[in-house]
């Protein structure tokens, strides 16, 4: 039984720390309508620039705004390519994508283990000071609650302030922003810039959260994103007081249970991809079913 | 002041679909005209007002709004003076955003978009001041979603929205076209009275030859680029819908239409 809880707590703590990329997603995917495949690069960036600075012996909390002014970068990089080269969406989040790889190799190498002895956010004097008394796994989860809810916080009211509006606006109706006399190019550009920031944390909290790197851990995370957007915002899609950021995060933690558990029934970690892909299409597909009769831009 | 002078548009310039649709186009447009532009399709009527616009770029001439030369300006950056109502009504508003935020957004025009609250619950009776002029009862909508209201509604909406914060110009582009009659009768004296009540300089692109005759104190006829018949002050007062008529069916039966 111990077990079973331990999982459970593990499992939300996963899936609060990935709501932050979540969030990212939901920016970019629901309020701009741009897929930014930008994710499966900038996520193991925030990680990769953890571990170095981590191993170095920078504060462990002063990582992640580091992590986010790199990921804030690479939003950048996408941006800029997509509105000011006129590349398409997809096209500019796939060469941001590829490029980030390389560089993630040149900053952390292909693998990295952080020491045991070396400090994270979970383990650090302050932290410690407040949570000392619990063990690792509720320190984690404590912790991983409070980034989850203070980032849900701020979106919510960034997007309830001027130039939030403006953002949704250029996703719902872009030619209109264009008659307000504002260049709809910087709104997306700003965009790009906030959902990767928030990504790149989520890859610096996983880096303290599983003291490592790997180049290869951003495979997916775009397709894991788009899910958990689609899952909450279906599922709460009739409840209209329950805010898009809390339906994501929801989405995210269902999301990893739902890994969780067909690990636990033995799946071979081997098929876990396929698995992600296969439930993602089924996703989409209940996600479309549920739309169609509403024509959306009526 | 407007002023088109010598505008040269090419479509699709060195290819095979090349078409010329103007070679020295003029057109002044004076401050409080109110100018109904009439002509068959692809006469040039909606790239005219595009060239004003900046949403399409020229091959030669010029584009001045009160002696300044904006021909090179983007479009973006000439909207802080024009206004425009499109012929789709999902394009003057938001569906997803409620009424009172897309009324919230019309009003920050021109101004910037920073982390202030972007409602501004002080400004909510002006809203509603400015919504009642239209009649249709929306003043009491606020927190609807833009995307329930009705094509006529939105298209009314969009209509105040457009001349919310002061404006030099307004742009009708067929803004009755795809609204049942009864409806587009309504918009069209709505449309009437706000450039009245606001002192409007307006170009209004229309097919609805009767409205071109009713409103407004100047008419133009446009075929192929160029401009085929013009009334302006008493002159069109006294003209016919029948006038207009005429002159468009003879210029049609040449075209084989």
């Amino acid at each position: 039984m111990n077990n079973f809880l331990d999982l459970l707590v593990g499992t939300v703590t996963q899936g609060l720390i990935y709501a932050l990329l979540s969030y990212g997603v939901y920016i970019t995917y629901r309020i701009l309508d741009f897929p930014d495949l930008t994710v499966d690069g900038s996520f193991p960036l925030g990680a990769a620039v953890t571990a170095v600075l981590l191993t170095n012996g920078l504060d462990p909390y002063l990582t992640l705004p580091v992590a986010m002014l790199v990921g804030a970068a690479a939003g950048l990089i996408t941006g800029l390519i997509h509105v000011k080269l006129g590349v398409r969406d997809l096209l500019a989040g796939i060469i941001t994508m590829t490029g980030l790889f390389s560089i993630n190799l040149q900053i952390a190498g292909s693998n990295m283990a952080i020491d045991r002895a070396t400090d994270t956010i979970f383990t650090a004097a302050p932290t410690m000071a407040l949570f000392g008394g619990m063990s690792l796994i509720y320190r984690k989860l404590i912790v991983s609650l409070i980034l989850a809810i203070v980032f849900k916080l701020i979106l919510d009211i960034y997007f309830n302030t001027k130039s939030g509006l403006l953002l949704r606006a250029v996703g719902d109706n872009s030619v209109l922003v264009t008659t307000l006399a504002k260049d709809k190019g910087s709104v997306k550009i700003l965009g790009l810039v906030i959902a990767n920031t928030l990504v790149a944390l989520s890859g610096a909290v996983v880096c303290h959260e599983q003291r490592a790197f790997s180049s290869t851990m951003g495979t997916g995370q775009v397709v894991f994103g788009l899910a958990t957007v689609i899952i909450g915002t279906t599922l709460f899609k009739n409840l209209g007081f329950v805010k898009g950021t809390t339906a994501v995060m929801v989405g995210s933690i269902l999301y990893k249970a739902c890994i969780q558990a067909a690990i636990s029934l033995g799946l071979p970690a081997n098929l876990l991809k396929l698995v992600t892909a296969v439930l993602f299409l089924v996703i989409l597909v209940i996600g479309n079913r549920q739309k169609s009769g509403v024509n959306s831009n009526a | 002041m407007l002023e088109l002078r010598n505008i040269v548009k090419i479509y699709n310039p060195g290819t095979i679909t090349e078409m010329c649709i103007f070679q020295g186009f003029n057109l002044t447009v004076a401050d409080g005209d109110f100018l109904a532009i009439v002509g068959s399709n692809g006469s040039g009527k909606t790239s005219l007002l595009n060239i004003i616009c900046g949403s399409i770029s020229v091959e030669g001439g010029e584009v001045l709004i009160n002696g300044e030369n904006i021909t090179k300006m983007k479009e973006f950056k000439r909207y802080e003076k024009i206004g425009r109502v499109y012929q789709n009504p999902a394009m003057g508003s938001c569906p997803n955003l409620t009424l009172l935020e897309n009324m919230s957004l019309a009003d920050n025009k021109g101004k910037a978009f920073g982390l202030r609250k972007c409602i501004n619950k002080a400004r909510k009776d002006y809203y509603r001041e400015q919504l009642s002029i239209l009649g249709l009862g929306l003043e009491d909508k606020l927190e609807v979603k833009m995307g329930a209201l009705s094509g006529g509604q939105r298209q009314a909406v969009a209509l105040i929205m457009s001349t919310l914060t002061p404006i030099d110009f307004l742009i009708l582009d067929e803004h009755t076209a795809a609204l049942d009659p009864k409806t587009a009768e309504i918009i069209m004296e709505l449309t009437d009275k706000v450039i009245k009540e606001k002192k409007l300089t307006a170009i209004m692109v229309t097919h609805n030859l009767r409205y071109a005759v009713d409103y407004g104190n100047r008419l133009i006829m446009m075929d192929k680029g160029q401009i085929v018949l013009e009334k302006a002050g008493a002159e069109k007062e006294a003209t016919t819908v029948n006038d207009v008529l005429h002159i468009f069916t003879e210029i049609s039966i040449e075209c084989g239409n």
